[in-house]
């Protein structure tokens, strides 16, 4: 494995500025790097598009900028030329966008989502676009029309979900940075599976112009690195107000790089963390249990000070989120109708009209969890049960933020297992929605709020990667990055090295799995 | 609350225009009634004074220029399109017969 692709972005992005590497050589590095691990029988499989020609296109042109040097060289963005992978729910023009479905398979866009504009703004090289769970429903990638993503510590396991793929491909050092969206935990989750970094900004500060809809008031785009420092800086620069987003936030993007540092220094002196009762004990896997207490006594001897906050009403936040979020996807996707663009199936016999060509291109181009989704949603809508369902979710709404305005007044970060187990075998959930349901439970609440969150590695647990959450109110997502940051250092300190270094050797696990 | 029946399930699916065999629609009917079951409480969490919140973080009058914004030219809303004919998406018949 040649050393460039082990490199944070941020130590990347030094090199190159340094000039001790180019960019065309970090692009062909990772592009190398996706054509050893990600393909074949056992291979990782996180990306269904590489972008190679455009990713080393761009490239050459930070590299010819840098060698030119004056005042455009000077103007660069701090990550220009860093290789980055995006997650197959955002739009790209000149790669397909799929969903994870088949109802769009080979769909071109016509226009970049607001994030593509400001990685094309800032020349991120795009290696290509990442595996996911169908139209991002799920939390294994098993979802996927297009084949799993192998978790890569353990090829037999789920990446976590939906963002597997692109949690696979940093973790895998296929790439650096990747972009993920979160409606339920779809970053958190697949990053504490896969022993990496992800973070849900506060709901509104990353536009969702160009994210394929799932749940609009839920969903929000956010950052997939190895690093902390890697995420802040990735999330300053594709944070912001977009006026195509009528949800966008107005405020300026904090400085988030600038509280990674702070936290990078281990001391948190004076910081309430606040542990999140109802998200601790039972329902909680030892080895997760076991991890989390270690990170609490870390961040105690590191001058935190930890209290314990009780949100009473997150015990409703799941079923809430099943309610909700259903009901927004059968609106959102009732668009893919087979009449303006992607799949039209017509029906086999009988009358041709539209409504009977709507039916079988859904019935053909949905897959089983989001047809399951598209009913549960029609049924929460629909006259009879709409106060007792939709109604009364959005009134858990209010009742999760109010013990979250609570908590806050105790801390100023909370914090819990960003997921109550680590990545299962392959199959073990597909037969039971509901138990896959429940992968999301501590990471929902702050989709409910619209409160930023991060998960970072909290080390193993029979080999495998155990992720600590940290949650902070809106708008205050230097929060989570200061925290988040302080206990990446202090278990590093404490490992000797990040734990993606305690990763199996891919290239010989596929290997051993082919023989 | 009434647990979810299959006819319930042969209601819904023509609602949301998705084409289902008989063992489909069975299959989703016992899943849908185990889902429901489990989320049945929400209804139960708060009571009458509690007001419903529909976003995270609501913002009021998000009102923008009335200019013209950046289009898609006719060539690019085809591109995708299943069919189409002079610069029209081309759709099977509205209503069936005549």
């Amino acid at each position: 494995m040649s050393e460039i692709i082990e490199l944070s972005a941020s130590a990347l992005a030094e090199k190159l500025r340094a000039g001790e590497t180019t960019s065309v050589e970090a692009v062909q590095a990772h592009l190398d790097r996706i054509a050893a691990v990600d393909g074949g029988e056992r291979g990782v499989n996180a990306f269904l598009h590489v972008n190679a020609e455009e990713a080393l296109a761009v490239a050459a042109e930070v590299d010819a900028i840098r060698a030119a040097g004056g005042a455009e060289a000077e103007a660069l963005h701090p990550l220009a030329g860093v290789p980055i992978a995006v997650k197959d729910l955002i739009v790209t023009v000149g790669q397909p966008t799929t969903a994870g479905s088949k109802m769009l398979e080979g769909w071109m866009s016509p226009y970049d989502a607001t994030v593509i504009e400001k990685i094309r703004a800032a020349k991120l090289p795009m290696l290509g676009k990442t595996n996911l769970d169908e139209f991002a429903m799920g939390s294994s990638t098993e979802h996927s029309a297009y084949g799993n993503t192998r978790n890569p510590w353990d090829l037999g396991r789920i990446p976590g979900g939906s963002g597997g793929g692109s949690a696979a491909a940093v973790a895998a050092f296929e790439a650096p940075l990747a972009l993920g969206t979160d409606t339920g935990g779809s970053i958190r989750q697949p990053g504490a599976v896969t022993g990496t970094v992800g973070v849900k900004p506060t709901y509104g500060s990353v536009s969702r112009y160009g994210a394929i809809a799932m749940a609009s008031s839920l969903d929000q785009i956010g950052p997939v690195t190895r690093t902390v420092l890697d995420s802040a800086i990735l999330h300053e620069l594709i944070g912001g107000h977009d006026e195509r987003d009528s949800t966008s936030l107005a405020d300026p993007v904090p400085a988030l790089a600038e509280a990674a540092r702070k936290g990078a220094t281990g001391d948190l002196t004076g910081v309430r963390v606040g542990v999140i009762k109802e998200l601790t004990g039972e329902g909680y896997e030892a080895g997760v249990q076991a991890r989390f207490d270690e990170s609490l006594e870390l961040m105690k001897a590191a001058g935190a000070e930890i209290v314990e906050v009780h949100c009473p009403n997150f015990k409703y936040a799941l079923g809430a989120y099943y309610l909700i979020m259903p009901s927004e996807v059968s609106s959102n996707l009732a668009k893919f109708d087979g009449v303006r663009y992607g799949k039209r199936v017509l029906p086999e016999d009988g009358p041709m009209t539209i409504e009977r060509v709507m039916g079988s291109t859904r019935a053909a181009g949905f897959g089983d969890e989001v047809k399951r989704r598209i009913i549960l949603g029609t049924y929460a809508l629909s006259a009879g049960y709409y106060d007792a369902y939709y109604g009364s979710a959005q009134k858990v709404r209010t009742l999760v933020q109010r013990d979250f305005d609570a908590a806050f007044e105790q801390a100023d970060v909370l914090v819990s297992p960003t997921s109550p187990n680590v990545a299962f075998e392959f199959g073990s959930k597909s037969d039971d929605p509901l138990a896959m349901y429940l992968n999301d439970v501590a990471t929902i609440p702050a989709n409910l709020a619209g409160v930023p969150g991060i998960s970072v590695p909290g080390g193993l647990s029979e080999g495998l990667p155990v992720g600590i959450q940290f949650l902070a109110p809106a708008r205050e997502d230097a929060r989570v990055y200061r925290a988040g940051a302080a206990l990446e250092k202090l278990l590093e300190d404490k490992w000797g090295s990040p734990l993606i270094n305690q990763a199996p050797q891919l290239a010989a696990a596929i290997e051993e799995g082919a023989a | 609350m009434s647990a979810i029946s299959r006819e319930d399930v042969v209601h819904l699916a023509r609602l949301a225009h998705i084409e289902m065999n008989d063992a489909e629609l069975d299959k989703m009917t016992g899943e849908l009634a185990v889902i429901v079951d489990s989320i049945a409480a929400v209804s139960e969490a708060a009571g009458d004074d509690v007001p419903a919140t529909s976003h995270p973080i609501p913002l009021q009058n998000v009102l923008r220029e009335d200019v013209v914004g950046k289009t898609l030219t006719p060539e690019q809303a085809l591109q995708n399109a299943p069919d189409a004919d002079e610069n029209r998406f081309k759709v099977p018949a509205i209503l069936d017969g005549e």
